[in-house]
C-alpha cells in the first residue's frame, strides 16, 4: 500500500491529509455547532437547520452580485461582508421561525421533527422561486482561491485556511457566549430547568428565541463558508443535514465540547481512511463505526451527568 | 430626428400588419382544412384511440421540475417545448396542431411511473418526451411496453439497453468514451489515467468502458487509479492529495450534479492548474459550469456530442430560437440539445409512416433521417440509437467550450459493446 512512495511523498502525503483531515473537521464542526445548540440545549429536532445554511450561502451569493456591481474595488474584501450578514439573515429568520412556530411544540419533540421537515420543503420552494432550480456559482476573489506553496509538493489551498479560522473564530465566540458570559447562564439555566428559572426572573421565552435564533445564524455562517468549497442548490442543504446529526449525536447532544471531539474523530477518520481506500467506502466505515460505538455508549462520547 | 420618426411609423405599420396577420392565424383551423386538401381524415391516422383530433395531437413531456434533479431536467423540458412551439409554427404534424401534458417526476423514480402511466392510459399520448436518470428510465420501461407507448429519452447514458418503446437521443457509453480516450492519447501522448466518478451505475460502468479501452486498446497505457464518491458528496480534499502525488497524464473525471462544485473549486484551490494538467469530462456542460463558474474549470476537456459554441448555420439559429424563448442567460449542454431532437425526430417518422399510431411509428423510425438538427446530420440506427460524432470542447471561462476536435465520420451506436462490459 505505502510501497511504491518515496519517503518525501510519504512526508507531504501525511501533512496534505492531516490539512485535508482539519479542513472537514472545521465543515462538521460549522454545520454541527448550531444544531448542537439548537438541538443539545433546546431539544428541537430542527431539519430545517440545512436549508439555514442554503440561506447564508444564497446571502453570500446576493452579497457577491452586489459587490460585483456596484463596488467592484471592494470586491476583494466582499466575503467578510457576507459572513456577517449571512449571520444575520439566517438569525433573524431562526427567531421569526422560533416565535412564528417552534415555540408552540417546546413539550413534542417529535412534532418539531415534523413542523421543521415541513419548514424545510417550504423554504426549498422559496430558494427556487427566488434562485431558480439551478445552482448558483459564488464568485470569490482571486486571493481566496489560491493556494500557499510549502514546497513543490505540498500546497495548502487559501479558502480551508480561511475556513478553518473562521471554525475557530465561532467556535470560541460560543464558548465565551454559553460558560462566560451572563446570559449563557441563563440559557442553561433554563434548558435544565425551565419552571425554577422562570421562578427566579429569568425571561424564559426571549431565551429561547436568542437561543434558536443563534444556532440558526451559525448556520448561515456555516453556509456562507463553505460557497468556498461546495454548491449552493435549493437543495444541498439536504446533503448536509445526515452527516450533521450523526456529528451530534455521536458526540453526545448536550456538550459542546462532545460536538467538538466528535468533529474531530470522524473527519480523521474520513480523511485517512479516503487516502488508503475511497470516498464511498470511507463513509460507510466511519458510518459502521459510529453505529458501534453508539450501540455501546448510547448517550455519545460525552454526555452531562445530570440527575433526571 | 426625422430618421427616428420614420422608423417609428415604420414600426407601427408592421406591427398593424402582424394584428393583420394574426387575427387571419385564427382562423386558419377553419382555413386549414379547406386550404390543405392533404391533410389526412383522423380516422386514417389513429386507430388505436390515441389523443388525435382534427386539429390536435396530444404528447406528454415527463421530466423531474421539482427535487434534485430538476437542475439538469428542466434545461430538457425547455428544449422540447422550443422544438413544440416550432413545429406547431411550421404547420404541425400531418396538419395538425402539438398539444403537450407536463407531468413532474419530482426526482422520485416511482413517480415518474405512475405519471407514465397516467400518460399513457388515460391522456393516450401519441408520444413522450421525458426521463434523464437512468433510474427514472429504467422505472418508466416496464409501463412503456406494457401500454406499447414510444419514450424518447435524451440523456447520454451507460448503454446495455434496447427497447422497442424508447428510442435514444443521447450518446451510448461507447460513442461518448472511444473517441475522446483515443484523442487525448493521441495529442497529449498520455499513458497514465485516473479515473473518478460519483458512485451509481453510470459513472461505474462507463469508467469501465473507458478503462478497457485504456488497457486494451490504447498502447502501453494504464489506470494508475479509480474512485467513486457518494452522490451529493462535497469533499475531495483527499483524491486531489493523491492525483497530485501519482501524477497521472489524465484525470477522467465523471463526477455528476452538485459535486462538480465543489470539485473543480477544490481543485482549482490545491494549486491544480487545468491549464497545464489535463483533465477529461464526459459530466460536465454548459448546463453545470453555471454553478461551477468558469474561472474554476477554464482548460477542462469535455467529450459529447454538442456544445452550444458550435459554429455552424442550424445551430446559431438553435441557440438564438432558445435565447429568445428562455431568456438570454439560459445555455444548452448537450442533453439539452439532445432533447430538442425529439419532437423533430418524432414529426419526421409520423409523417414518414404517414400515421399517428404507435407500431407504425415504431416501425418507421430506423433510417429517420433529420439533416439540420443542431448537432448536425442525424440518423436513427435500427438499434434506435443515433449515429453520431464525438467532439472534444476545451472550457473557457466564460462557461462556452472551444470545439477542438471532431470524429471524421459518424460512429455508430453500439449499446451492447463486445469486449467492454
Amino acid at each position: 500500500m505505502l510501497s511504491g512512495y518515496s519517503f518525501n511523498d510519504l512526508a507531504s502525503i501525511f501533512v496534505m491529509q492531516s490539512f485535508a483531515g482539519l479542513i472537514l473537521f472545521s465543515v462538521f464542526l460549522l454545520m454541527a455547532l448550531g444544531l448542537a445548540i439548537v438541538f443539545g440545549q433546546m431539544g428541537v429536532i430542527n431539519m430545517a437547520h440545512g436549508e439555514f445554511m442554503i440561506l447564508g450561502a444564497y446571502t453570500t451569493y446576493v452579497c457577491s452580485y452586489i459587490f460585483a456591481q456596484w463596488a467592484p474595488a471592494l470586491f476583494g474584501l466582499y466575503f467578510f461582508v457576507a459572513v456577517v450578514l449571512a449571520f444575520i439573515v439566517a438569525g433573524i429568520s431562526g427567531m421569526f421561525l422560533e416565535w412564528s412556530l417552534i415555540r408552540f411544540l417546546y413539550k413534542r419533540p417529535l412534532d418539531t421533527l415534523l413542523a421543521t421537515w415541513g419548514v424545510s420543503l417550504i423554504l426549498q420552494q422559496v430558494f427556487r422561486s427566488t434562485f431558480g432550480a439551478r445552482e448558483v456559482g459564488v464568485t470569490l476573489p482571486d486571493w481566496m482561491m489560491g493556494s500557499w506553496n510549502l514546497s513543490d509538493t505540498i500546497q495548502i489551498p487559501i479558502n480551508g485556511m480561511i475556513v478553518i479560522a473562521i471554525t475557530f473564530l465561532i467556535t470560541g465566540a460560543i464558548y465565551a457566549l454559553l460558560y462566560k458570559s451572563g446570559w449563557g447562564k441563563q440559557v442553561r439555566a433554563v434548558m435544565q430547568n425551565r419552571t425554577m428559572a422562570s421562578n427566579v426572573g429569568i425571561n424564559t421565552e426571549r431565551v429561547d428565541r436568542f437561543t434558536f435564533g443563534l444556532g440558526c445564524g451559525v448556520a448561515g455562517v456555516a453556509g456562507s463558508a463553505f460557497t468556498m468549497i461546495g454548491s449552493t442548490s435549493p437543495t444541498a442543504g439536504q446533503q448536509y443535514i445526515v452527516d450533521t446529526f450523526l456529528v451530534v449525536a455521536f458526540g453526545g447532544t448536550e456538550s459542546l465540547g462532545g460536538t467538538i471531539a466528535s468533529s474531530f474523530s470522524i473527519s480523521q477518520a474520513r480523511s485517512i481512511l479516503e487516502f488508503f481506500l475511497n470516498g464511498s467506502m470511507a463513509q460507510v466505515l466511519v458510518l459502521l463505526t459510529v453505529i458501534g460505538i453508539l450501540m455501546l455508549r448510547p448517550q455519545g462520547l460525552f454526555a452531562l451527568k445530570v440527575r433526571r | 430626428m426625422p430618421d427616428k420618426k420614420i422608423d417609428l411609423l415604420k414600426q407601427q405599420a408592421s406591427r398593424r400588419q402582424m394584428l393583420a396577420g394574426l387575427s387571419a392565424l385564427s382562423l386558419t383551423p377553419l382555413l386549414s382544412r379547406l386550404a390543405y386538401a392533404d391533410v389526412p381524415s383522423t380516422a386514417a391516422v389513429n386507430t388505436t384511440g390515441l389523443a388525435v383530433t382534427d386539429d390536435t395531437v396530444t404528447v406528454g413531456i415527463l421530466h423531474s421540475i421539482t427535487g434534485t434533479m430538476a437542475l439538469s431536467e428542466i434545461g430538457s423540458v425547455e428544449a422540447e417545448k422550443l422544438a413544440i412551439a416550432q413545429i406547431n409554427e411550421s404547420g404541425g404534424v400531418l396538419g395538425r396542431k402539438i398539444n403537450f401534458i407536463q407531468e413532474d417526476g419530482a426526482s422520485d423514480w416511482p413517480t415518474f411511473a405512475e405519471k407514465a402511466r397516467k400518460l399513457l392510459e388515460k391522456d393516450k399520448c401519441a408520444s413522450v418526451f421525458g426521463c434523464w436518470t437512468s433510474a427514472s428510465r429504467k422505472a418508466v420501461l416496464p409501463v412503456f411496453e406494457q401500454y406499447n407507448g414510444l419514450l424518447y429519452y435524451p440523456t447520454f447514458y451507460e448503454g446495455l439497453e434496447q427497447s422497442r418503446n424508447v428510442i435514444y437521443t443521447g450518446q451510448e457509453a461507447t460513442q461518448q468514451i472511444l473517441a475522446g480516450l483515443d484523442w487525448i492519447s493521441k495529442e497529449k501522448n498520455a499513458k497514465t489515467y485516473y479515473l473518478l466518478g460519483s458512485d451509481y451505475i453510470w459513472p461505474r460502468t462507463a469508467n469501465k468502458i473507458a478503462r478497457k479501452h485504456i488497457e486494451n486498446h490504447l498502447k502501453g497505457s494504464r489506470v494508475v487509479g479509480e474512485e467513486y464518491f457518494p452522490l451529493g458528496d462535497s469533499q475531495f480534499n483527499s483524491v486531489i492529495n493523491k492525483i497530485k502525488l501519482m501524477k497521472p497524464d489524465v484525470i477522467y473525471a465523471i463526477i455528476v450534479g452538485g459535486s462538480n462544485v465543489a470539485f473543480y473549486k477544490q481543485l482549482k484551490a490545491a494549486g491544480l492548474d487545468l491549464s497545464k494538467h489535463n483533465l477529461m469530462t464526459i459530466s460536465v456542460t454548459e448546463d453545470e459550469i453555471l454553478g461551477i463558474g468558469g474561472e474554476n474549470i477554464a482548460g477542462a476537456y469535455a467529450c459529447m456530442k454538442y456544445f452550444q459554441s458550435i459554429d455552424t448555420p442550424d445551430n446559431k439559429k438553435f441557440v438564438a430560437a432558445f435565447k429568445k424563448m428562455w431568456g438570454e442567460k439560459s445555455v444548452i449542454g448537450d442533453v439539452t440539445q439532445a432533447a430538442y431532437l425529439g419532437p423533430w425526430l418524432w414529426k419526421l417518422t409520423v409523417e414518414k409512416a404517414g400515421t399517428f399510431d404507435i407500431s407504425k411509428v415504431i416501425d418507421a423510425s430506423p433510417g429517420i433521417e433529420f439533416k439540420n438538427a443542431p448537432e448536425g446530420y442525424v440518423r436513427i440506427h435500427k438499434n434506435h440509437h443515433l449515429w453520431s460524432k464525438t467532439l472534444v470542447g476545451r472550457a473557457r471561462t466564460d462557461g462556452q467550450f472551444d470545439v477542438i476536435y471532431e470524429t471524421p465520420e459518424l460512429m455508430e451506436p453500439n449499446p451492447f459493446p463486445v469486449g467492454y462490459q
